[in-house]
C-alpha cells in the first residue's frame, strides 16, 4: 500500500512487519519516534511481542542479547550518545554471534550538545563485527530494516545489522512509503547455538587464545560470505517487492570522469549537483555508499574522486575517504562536509567537484 | 557414598549434582558451595546468566565446562539486564525456564546497580543473586562497595575507610513481592529460600554472603566456621522479606538473643588485623543498628 512516512516511522513499521519479538530500547533524539513508535504498537496489539523499556542504551543492547540468545527475533534503536554508551554491548552481541537488528540514526557527539546528523557516531563502530547499511530514503529504510533481518539470521553469517538513517534529514522528514506483505521473504529464525537447558554448557566462557583466535576469524569469515548473502537478498527483495538495492547507489556513473563519493542524505543531494555539472558539462557521477561493512569492492576505474565525509577520525581523516585509500589505493578530494548537521547544499557539492583538489583534504566552511 | 552422607545430614537438599568436581575455584571457596545448593534447588530447567566475577572464571576453559546447566557470560555491568531480555524472550516462548543472575558483590553493589534497578523496577520475572565475598575477588581483591569498614584489601591496604553499602535497603525499596538474605554456611537455608523464590512470579533477589579465604584471609578449612560467626556475631543477618513484611531466620533471632563475640569473627580474618578500637566501636554500631532496625521491623513497631 502507498503511503506517507517518516524515516523513523518506516523502520517501526518494518519492525513490526518482521515480526519481531522482542524489542527493547531506550530514548533519544532523534531516534524516539521509532521506539515510541513500537511501544504504540505493542500496546495496541497490532504488534505481537514483548517491549522492555530499560533504564539504558548499555542495558537496551544486554537485553537484546538475553532475548536474542534464546532464539526470538531481536530489535533495538539508537543514536549517537545512546549508541557510545551501549559500545560494550554492541562488540559483545557480534561477538556472541546474535541476528540482532538495530535501526542507528546518525547524529552528532557532544560537546557541545548537538542533535543533527553526522556519521561519527555509527563509525566508530565500525570494528565491532556488525554489519552496516547507510539508507537515504524513507523507502529505503524501511526495505533495508526489513532485509536486514533475513541477513542477519542467514546461518552463514548470524551477525548483528546495523541500519544507519541521518537525524532529521531522514528520520524526520516525510516522503511517500510503499510496505509489503513480508510473506516468506524473512524464515523463522533457526539460531543453531540458541541456549537450551538440553544443552548445558558455558557459552563465552574463558576461552584459550588457540579457541579464540578461531572464534575471531569466523566473525571474518561470515563477514565475507555475508556478502554473498545480501546479494541474494537484495536480488530476492528485488523479484518479490520490484524494488533493486545494491551496494552503492549510483546516479550517471557510467561514463563519469570524476565521482562524488558519499554516504546517507547527502548522496542524494549529490544527485542533484551531478544534473547541474552535467549541464555545465562536466561528466560527473554519484557513487553514494551504502554498505560500509563489508566494506563493497568498489569499481572506481581511472576516474577522479571526490569524497564527502559526514564523520571525521581525528589525527587520520575522513573515514570513507580513507576507507576507499586502503581498499583501492586511490587519493581523492576529501571534503569534510555536514558535521553537526551543517547545511551542505546541492550547490555546494557542484562546487566541491568544481574546486576539487586530488590529494587533499577540506573542511567545507572552515580553513584549519 | 558422599551423597548417602549428605543426604543423611540434609534431606531438604535435592542430590542431583550440577556443578562437576574440580572447577577451577580456590580451595574453600564459598561461593562455589553456594552455586552448587542454589542449582540443586533450581534444577535442570535453569539458565544462568553470570556476568564478569569469579563465577566466570571457575567454570573451566571452552570447550569444557565443570556447570551442568547452560551458563551465559556476560559483560559486568549486564547481567540483570540480559537477564530482563532472556525472562522475556522465554515468555514470548511460551516456556517456563528459570533464569538466574548469578554475580557478584561487584557486579551488584557497584557496576551493575543500575541494570539491577531497572530490572527489577521492571518486574523482570527472575531471580538475582549476589553472592557476597565482599571485594573483586577476579581481579584480585580490591574494594567494592559491599567491603566492610576496616577491612584491607590491595586497594585498601590501610583498611577500608568507608561503610559497607546497604545493598538491602536499596533493594527493598523496589518493593519485591521476595527477597531474602543467606550465608554460605547455611546450604539447607540457601536452597529453601531459593525454592521459594523460585515458586513466585516476578523480580525475586538474594543476598548471600561468601566468605573468601584469599580475600579475608583465612585458612581454607574454616569456611564455614567464618559464615557461621558472620551470623552468630550478627554481622550477618538472615532474614527474608515477602513485599513490605520482613522475617527473620532463626539463625539471626538466635544471634539477636545471644550473639558470639564481634572480635571472634574480626579476629579470625587477616583483613582485619590491626583494627584500631574506634574502627571496631564504630563497625559495632552499625551492626547493632542494623539489628535494632530488622528487630524492630520483624516485629512491626517502626
Ligand atoms: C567494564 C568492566 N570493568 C572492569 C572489569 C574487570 N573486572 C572483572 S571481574 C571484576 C570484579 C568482580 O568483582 P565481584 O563482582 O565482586 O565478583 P567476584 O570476582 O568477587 O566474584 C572486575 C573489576 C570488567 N570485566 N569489565
Ligand atoms: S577469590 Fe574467593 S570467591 Fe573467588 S574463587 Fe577464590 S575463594 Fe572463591
Ligand atoms: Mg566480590
Amino acid at each position: 500500500m502507498l503511503t506517507i512516512s517518516t524515516g523513523n516511522n518506516a523502520v517501526a513499521a518494518a519492525v513490526r512487519e518482521a515480526g519481531t519479538g522482542v524489542v527493547a530500547a531506550y530514548p533519544i533524539t532523534p531516534q524516539t519516534e521509532i521506539v515510541e513508535q513500537i511501544a504504540n504498537f505493542v500496546t495496541k496489539g497490532s504488534m505481537k511481542a514483548s517491549y522492555i523499556p530499560v533504564e539504558s542504551e548499555h542495558s537496551a543492547m544486554a537485553a537484546c542479547i538475553g532475548a536474542s540468545i534464546t532464539g526470538i527475533r531481536t530489535f533495538t534503536a539508537t543514536s549517537s550518545h545512546g549508541l557510545l554508551y551501549m559500545n560494550e554491548m554492541v562488540n559483545w552481541a557480534a561477538a556472541a554471534r546474535l541476528p540482532i537488528v538495530m535501526a542507528n540514526v546518525n547524529r552528532a557527539l557532544g560537546p557541545g550538545w548537538n542533535v543533527w546528523a553526522e556519521h561519527t557516531d555509527s563509525l566508530q563502530a565500525r570494528d565491532t563485527g556488525w554489519l552496516q547499511v547507510y539508507v537515504a530514503t524513507v523507502q529505503e529504510a524501511y526495505d533495508a530494516t526489513l532485509m536486514a533481518f533475513r541477513i542477519a539470521e542467514d546461518r552463514r553469517v548470524y551477525l548483528p545489522v546495523m541500519v544507519n538513517l541521518d537525524g532529521f534529514t531522514l528520520s524526520h522528514i516525510t516522503q511517500q512509503l510503499e510496505d509489503v506483505k513480508i510473506g516468506d521473504f524473512i524464515p523463522p529464525l533457526v539460531l543453531d547455538h540458541k541456549i537450551d537447558p538440553a544443552h548445558p554448557g558455558g557459552y563465552g566462557c574463558m576461552t584459550s587464545s588457540v579457541d579464540y583466535v578461531r572464534i575471531r576469524s569466523d566473525i571474518e569469515r561470515s563477514m565475507r560470505d555475508s556478502v554473498e548473502v545480501i546479494r541474494e537478498t537484495e536480488a530476492e527483495f528485488a523479484k518479490r517487492f520490484g524494488r533493486s538495492y545494491s551496494w552503492t547507489d549510483d546516479y550517471r556513473c557510467e561514463d563519469a570522469e570524476v565521482l562524488i563519493l558519499s554516504m546517507g542524505t547527502l548522496g542524494k543531494e549529490a544527485e542533484v549537483a551531478i544534473d547541474i555539472l552535467r549541464s555545465e558539462g562536466v561528466k560527473a557521477g554519484s557513487m553514494r555508499v551504502r554498505w560500509i561493512r563489508p566494506f563493497p569492492n568498489l569499481d572506481l576505474g581511472d576516474r577522479e574522486l571526490v569524497v564527502i565525509d559526514r564523520n571525521y577520525s581525528f589525527g587520520f581523516g575522513g573515514i570513507l575517504a580513507g576507507s576507499i585509500r586502503a581498499k583501492t589505493g586511490k587519493t581523492c578530494y576529501n571534503v569534510i562536509a555536514g558535521l553537526g548537521g551543517q547545511e551542505v547544499t546541492y550547490h555546494d557539492i557542484a562546487s566541491f567537484v568544481r574546486n576539487r583538489k586530488i590529494g587533499t583534504e577540506e573542511w567545507f566552511g572552515v580553513k584549519i | 557414598m558422599k551423597n548417602i552422607r549428605v543426604l543423611t545430614l540434609m534431606p531438604t537438599v535435592p542430590d542431583t549434582e550440577y556443578i562437576h568436581k574440580c572447577t577451577s575455584a580456590c580451595a574453600g571457596c564459598s561461593s562455589d558451595l553456594i552455586l552448587r545448593h542454589v542449582l540443586k534447588a533450581a534444577g535442570p530447567d535453569t539458565v544462568l546468566v553470570v556476568p564478569a566475577c569469579c563465577t566466570s572464571v571457575l567454570q573451566g576453559v571452552y570447550p569444557n565446562t565443570s556447570f551442568g546447566i547452560p551458563v551465559y557470560n556476560v559483560a559486568f555491568a549486564s547481567a540483570a539486564a540480559v537477564a530482563s531480555g532472556m525472562a522475556a524472550a522465554f515468555e514470548e516462548l511460551g516456556k517456563n525456564t528459570n533464569v538466574i543472575a548469578y554475580a557478584g558483590d561487584g557486579g551488584t553493589v557497584d557496576i551493575g546497580i543500575q541494570a539491577l534497578s531497572g530490572a527489577l523496577e521492571r518486574g523482570t520475572n527472575f531471580l538475582y543473586i549476589c553472592y557476597d565475598n565482599e571485594a573483586y575477588g577476579n581481579t584480585g581483591m580490591q574494594r567494592s562497595g559491599s567491603t566492610p569498614l576496616g577491612a584491607r584489601t590491595t586497594t585498601t591496604p590501610g583498611g577500608k575507610p568507608h561503610q559497607k553499602k546497604d545493598l538491602d535497603r536499596i533493594i527493598a525499596a523496589h518493593h519485591l513481592p521476595y527477597m531474602a538474605t543467606s550465608c554460605s554456611a547455611y546450604p539447607q537455608d540457601i536452597v529453601r529460600k531459593v525454592e521459594k523464590a523460585l515458586s513466585i512470579k516476578g523480580p525475586k533477589f538474594l543476598h548471600i554472603l561468601a566468605p573468601c579465604p584469599p580475600g579475608w584471609r583465612y585458612d581454607t578449612a574454616k569456611t564455614i566456621e567464618v559464615g557461621k560467626l558472620a551470623v552468630r556475631s550478627g554481622m550477618w543477618a538472615m532474614y527474608e522479606r515477602e513485599y513490605d513484611t520482613l522475617t527473620l531466620s532463626g539463625q539471626t533471632k538466635a544471634a539477636m538473643m545471644k550473639p558470639a563475640p564481634l572480635e571472634e569473627y574480626l579476629k579470625i580474618q587477616g583483613r582485619f588485623s590491626g583494627l584500631k578500637p574506634d574502627t571496631i566501636a564504630e563497625i559495632r554500631q552499625s551492626m547493632e543498628r542494623n539489628l535494632r532496625l530488622l528487630k524492630k521491623e520483624a516485629e512491626g513497631t517502626c
